[in-house]
């Protein structure tokens, strides 16, 4: 639940970058005794205080049998220095080998990071290429706009000439129609006079002019041959 | 600083009883002693880089006086009741 009337971010402090871990933890001298206890005794005793304190306070446990010695005491005497000599010989081993599995966690987690800054740079450059691209809208407008009207034109003109052509259409048909009836009418017209004409020559005018047309082919044919 | 604000190992001997006399003995009090006591010795043995077996060592050690403390009537009784 996230109470949204709380001020967030209200101090500077902050959760991260987490501060580094310190190299080494604080001096430990046998394992056991913190280095501590060692300085808090040497203004008073020098170097060998706090080991005459451990002998004295061992031999008084001792000789009082606060600490008894049983068959536990060998047990632990064997158990502590087979620990003792693992611990001597195979520390170092161990220590290296967990310091690589460290560094390659590090590793890891420095590649994703690195990759994630270069993931960021490549969009950075994209956004600014992109700004840049948006200069040339003018350009893209115009290209635009010349392309509309073309068509534009283009459509209209295509009209045009499908309107002249239908009109074109209908003229023709009309024109080739009036032709038609002229010749149809001149034609019947000639039929007809040639059909009057033919009727109109009775035997008698044709007789008359078969012997006219003799008389006159044989003056032709006299002043044909005076020519000759 | 004050009194009351120090950590136990800046208190000087002499001023061990007014120190006491400082400090909250409820249970929320003791409990917020025995956590910080606790991450303290974690912050400082154990969450290092390099850590050493002294981190751990000093838990069994004490756990061992512990047992040891808590079982000794026992120990004393069963020493003293077969001596060879």
């Amino acid at each position: 639940v996230l109470h949204t009337t709380r001020p967030l971010h209200t101090t500077q402090q902050s959760l991260a970058p987490v501060p580094p871990l310190p190299e080494k933890g604080g001096e430990v001298r046998h394992g056991l005794i913190p280095e501590e206890f060692f300085q808090f005794l040497y203004p008073k005793t020098g170097v060998t205080g706090p080991y005459m304190l451990g002998t004295g306070l061992l031999l008084y446990l001792l000789s009082k049998e606060i600490y008894v010695i049983n068959h536990e005491t060998a047990a632990a005497a064997c158990i502590l220095g087979v620990i003792v000599y693992g611990i001597k010989k195979f520390g170092a081993d161990v220590a290296a080998f967990a310091d690589k599995l460290n560094e390659e966690k590090v590793a890891t987690a420095l590649a994703m990071k690195n990759e994630a800054i270069q993931a960021l740079q490549t969009a950075i450059e994209e956004e600014k290429k992109e700004q840049w691209r948006v200069e040339g809208r003018s350009y893209l407008f115009d290209a635009k706009r010349n392309n509309i009207a073309m068509l534009l034109e283009a459509n209209y003109r295509e009209r045009l000439l499908m309107v002249y052509n239908e009109v074109k259409k209908r003229l023709d048909y009309q024109v080739a129609m009036q032709t038609l009836k002229r010749q149809k009418e001149q034609d019947h017209m000639i039929q007809w006079v040639e059909k009057n004409v033919v009727q109109s020559i009775t035997p008698q005018q044709q007789k008359e002019s078969i012997a006219k047309c003799i008389l006159d082919l044989k003056a032709l044919s006299k002043s044909a041959h005076a020519a000759v | 600083g004050p009194l009351w604000e120090r950590p136990l190992m800046e208190v000087r001997l002499g001023e061990l009883h007014t120190w006491l006399s400082t400090c909250s003995f409820s249970p929320q009090g003791l409990l917020g002693a025995v956590q910080k006591a606790w991450s303290s010795y974690c912050a400082r043995y154990i969450h290092v880089r390099q850590g050493a077996p002294a981190g751990i060592s000093m838990l069994l050690a004490g756990y061992c006086l512990l047992s040891y403390g808590w079982n000794y009537q026992h120990l004393s009784k069963a020493s003293l009741g077969s001596p060879h």
